[in-house]
């Protein structure tokens, strides 16, 4: 996850995806899993394989596979993924077949620098140079028909998967095509379709993923089934910093099933023949520990230290005019302290690691957003050499952040080079949410400011927390500035003469932070956007209205302003107790405008009405997908908006399962209609995270409508006093 | 102890504790790995299978209680009419994000619509309120289980 600069590194894109790997990576190729099938082909490898790059091989027998360099995580990328290749290449989605990429320098995404799926970028780094690679493997095989015929490579076309020559209604397959290609020159240059010839990108066809998730068959991680394996259940020190100071090891192995106590300092793992016999075996163990350090840590003594932090200036990371004058100046003004909580990110299928560490090499069978680092993470634990270790990526079952860090990967790895055999090692629910490495916490101080006539009058952020950067990837931060504690921040939809934008690093001891779906911006516009709320109201403006005001210089927010302002029917009657709030931004490249409609109870229960969306991000590659993005990531941050919240005492986590880390539930959710009023000319945006982003401001706004209560902290259910138990 | 464990209409002999869950008899045993870990508290829903014919979680069933019975799976849910329609319907409403949740999903809603072959809005708020979807999917869950019920019509 890294901000990017997209308009200099995607040129530097455009070479590498042509190249692809070449040779080196295909000689060293593992077939990774999942392999799933949209047709009946079989890619039976023998004979002549033509790989005109990393993402594509195509048998002579006519199997067409796609190599997916990003993790499917629920996001629908194999098939975005794949209709981008598709359409150039000249093939039909039910003539391919997809897999995971192994880990390996081909599949960097050069945007990214690493191979890594998240910050809402698959898509957007994918656009050009994964057409770009169809296109080129397109010309090879019409090349090599043309060489075959003895006629002009203009005289040929391609598509469904054979070259045709009109002229004389001579058609071959892309199988009896594969060995001519081979010898055919890779393209320097290609050109890529214009948007009128496109028959796939723009279109919904059926995910290529999702059969296998009907009946069982679909392949996570945790599925992994390994000749000789066992199985483990791992606990780790309850407290950070702390470690392993006893167990009683004869009796976890006096439990039937129960076939090794494995230790690190700071953990232990009971190994059975069955998940059951470690569980069992786990509790006839007993651990003890020391705390260390952090013993006596609650969530109080970490907010009061952030608070007092937060009074002193931090670094700037925007200085417009002079925010603290023009503050001054205002006719109205408000001044506020907004709270964000430590979230847990707790994906339903819990963090598991199958690793088999031999002397000569290793295998891990996992889902990773980061194939990279986690075979970095095998070698490091290890000592083996990275080219030895073989990573084969799976479904994953939920990643919203969790899986861009490895370090359950690395962690198993030390347990799992204490035995010869193949072991899977899962953490259990309870595991996965207390030793999860959390959402930071956010303490952000904001002023602003209106003049008479309603234009904003000075605006200070100073936001206080934890850097995910300065420890996920330390190359991001910009002197002492986090690009992604101010994301959302620093640039706002709305002009802002006078802007302030700051950030305190306050790094708490007892808890690791990591990213969490939405990032920078899913904290800062709920921030921002409760902001330009409070204001419209103290000022007596429509709050939509004040953003069309404020963001008059931005067509496409008005563009969106004015199609969630026509469907959610803003400023319609509502029944007693209803209210819609707005929320507006521009993140990953995406613009998008969200009405949610709340119902407040008299004992404060929440209910949720109905959510719009309007949604630009450019260039529309599988709509379909983007809906149901925008639907699951309203959930996933209604969620933690109404419920979530992460907290300490003695330097344990309180929050542990499903039954007090609450989850939105079906009878709960709302209707969502998401309305796309795309600009197909404009750079295209990232959709995963959008409608997260959007989900805390809407509620907060719209449950000030209905109360005329503002809440100013996450999570608002118990606020209200409604949370059901 | 050896068990008796009629599952997906196969009578399967296994020799483990009598507290081990069905849960992991079904995955780590036979293998069967559709059905889901999610919680092991009965919090979630994704190890949702049937038990003559009624939904149960697996993780809190004990193969001593499960013996004898009918336990059907997500692996041979499309052997039953309801389930090949609900599996349909969730195909053609691309309710699936990341489909870990899903098997349980599907086994609720099969179980929901064997026993009420046209539920209101209620129904479905009652039967699918302990199936957790992490990604969302609850609107089109909805809308693809009165979809799989025009079917049954």
């Amino acid at each position: 996850m890294k901000l990017k600069n997209v308009s200099t590194s995607r040129r530097a894109l455009l070479g590498a995806a042509l190249s692809g790997g070449g040779g080196f990576l295909l000689s060293a190729f593992l077939p990774g899993l999942p392999l799933l099938k949209a047709s009946q082909a079989q890619d039976t490898a023998t004979g002549v394989v033509f790989r005109p790059n990393a993402f594509i091989r195509i048998t002579q027998q006519g199997a067409v596979t796609l190599i997916m360099r990003y993790a499917e995580m629920g996001q629908g990328i194999y098939t975005g993924i794949s209709m981008l290749l598709a359409e150039e290449l000249g093939v039909t989605l039910d003539q391919v077949s997809v897999e995971a990429a192994p880990a390996d320098p081909a599949y960097v995404d050069s945007v990214a620098g690493e191979e890594e799926t998240g910050g809402s970028s698959s898509t957007r780094d994918s656009w050009i140079p994964l057409r770009e690679a169809g296109a080129a493997a397109r010309m090879m095989l019409v090349a090599a028909a043309a060489q075959i015929w003895k006629v002009p490579e203009s005289a040929c076309q391609a598509r469904d998967g054979r070259v045709f020559h009109p002229a004389d209604e001579r058609s071959l397959a892309y199988g009896e095509l594969a060995e001519a290609a081979m010898h055919q020159p890779v393209p320097a240059k290609v050109a890529l379709k214009p948007a009128s010839d496109f028959t796939l990108i723009g279109t919904s066809p059926r995910r290529l993923d999702t059969k296998a998730k009907t009946n069982g068959s679909a392949q996570f991680g945790i599925d992994a089934q390994i000749p000789g394996m066992k199985i483990g259940r791992i606990m780790a020190c309850p407290v950070k910093g702390g470690h392993l100071t006893g167990y009683n090891r004869d009796a976890a192995l006096a439990v039937p099933g129960v076939v090794d106590v494995l230790t690190l300092p700071d953990a232990i793992a009971i190994i059975g023949e069955h998940m059951w016999a470690a569980i069992k075996g786990m509790e006839a163990a007993f651990p003890q520990w020391e705390y260390g350090p952090n013993a006596t840590t609650s969530i109080g003594d970490i907010v009061a230290r952030m608070k007092k932090a937060s009074e002193q200036s931090g670094v700037v990371a925007v200085k417009n005019g002079n925010a603290l004058e023009a503050l001054k100046q205002a006719h109205t003004r408000i001044d506020a302290v907004y709270e964000l909580p430590f979230l847990a990110h707790a994906p339903l299928e819990p963090i598991n690691t199958t690793v088999h560490i031999r002397p000569d090499g290793a295998d891990v069978w996992v889902g990773t957003q980061v194939p990279g680092r986690a075979r970095q993470e095998v070698a490091d634990a290890t000592g083996l050499r990275p080219e030895t270790i073989a990573v084969h990526n799976h479904l994953i079952g939920g990643g919203f952040g969790r899986r861009l860090d490895s370090n359950s990967i690395g962690q198993a790895s030390h347990f799992a080079k204490q035995v010869s055999y193949p072991v899977k090692l899962i953490w259990t629910r309870e595991e996965d949410i207390t030793q999860d490495q959390f959402r930071p916490y956010y303490y952000d101080r904001i002023s602003a400011g209106l003049t008479q006539d309603g234009a904003l009058s000075g605006w200070h952020h100073r936001t206080t927390g934890s850097s995910v950067t300065a420890r996920w990837y330390p190359e991001g931060m910009q002197n002492g500035l986090d690009p992604d504690a101010v994301e959302g921040a620093a640039q706002t939809p709305y002009a802002m003469p006078d802007q302030l934008v700051e950030f305190v690093r306050d790094e708490p001891d007892a808890v690791t932070t990591l990213w969490w779906r939405g990032v920078g911006p899913t904290h800062n516009v709920f921030v921002v956007e409760s902001m330009i709320d409070e204001l419209a109201h103290q000022s007596g403006q429509d709050p939509l209205a004040l953003r069309k005001k404020l963001a008059a210089h931005q067509p496409r927010a008005l563009k969106v302003l004015d199609e969630v302002e026509k469907q959610s029917g803003w400023g319609k009657e509502l029944p007693p107790g209803h209210g819609m709030g707005i929320a507006l931004h521009y993140s990953f490249q995406t613009w998008a405008a969200t009405v949610m409609e709340v119902a407040v109870e008299k004992n404060g229960q929440i209910r949720l009405v109905q959510a719009h969306s309007a949604v630009d991000c450019g260039p529309v590659v599988f709509p379909d997908g983007i809906v149901a993005q925008i639907q699951g990531g309203l959930i996933f941050g209604l969620t933690m908006a109404l419920y979530n919240e992460i907290t300490l005492k003695d330097g344990r986590v309180e929050q542990t399962n499903f039954h007090n880390y609450r989850m939105m539930r079906l009878n709960e959710a709302p209707d969502i209609q998401v309305h796309l009023v795309s600009d197909p000319d404009a750079e295209i945006g990232g959709i995963g995270e959008v409608g997260t982003v959007a989900a805390a401001p809407a509620l907060a706004n719209a449950l000030f409508a209905a109360t005329g209560k503002r809440l100013r902290r996450i999570p608002f259910a118990k606020q209200l006093g409604g949370e059901k138990a | 102890m050896r068990f008796d464990l009629k599952i997906n209409g196969v009578v399967r002999e296994v020799d483990v504790p009598p507290d081990m869950p069905v849960l992991w008899v079904l995955r780590d045993i036979l293998r069967l790995t559709g059905t889901k870990y999610g919680c092991g508290v009965a919090q979630c829903g994704a190890c949702t299978v049937h038990l003559d014919g009624q939904p149960v979680r697996a993780c809190l069933l004990t193969v001593a209680a499960a013996a004898e019975h009918d336990i059907l799976t997500i692996e041979a849910i499309e052997h039953t009419e309801t389930g090949a329609k609900v599996q349909q319907a969730w195909l053609d409403e691309e309710v699936i994000q990341c489909g870990y949740c899903q098997s349980g999903q599907i086994m609720a809603a099969t179980a929901l619509l064997q026993q009420i072959p046209q539920p209101t809005d209620a129904d479905i708020d009652e039967a699918m309120a302990g199936n957790i979807c992490r990604c969302g999917t609850y609107v089109r869950i909805r809308k693809a289980i009165h979809k799989a019920a025009s079917h049954e019509a």
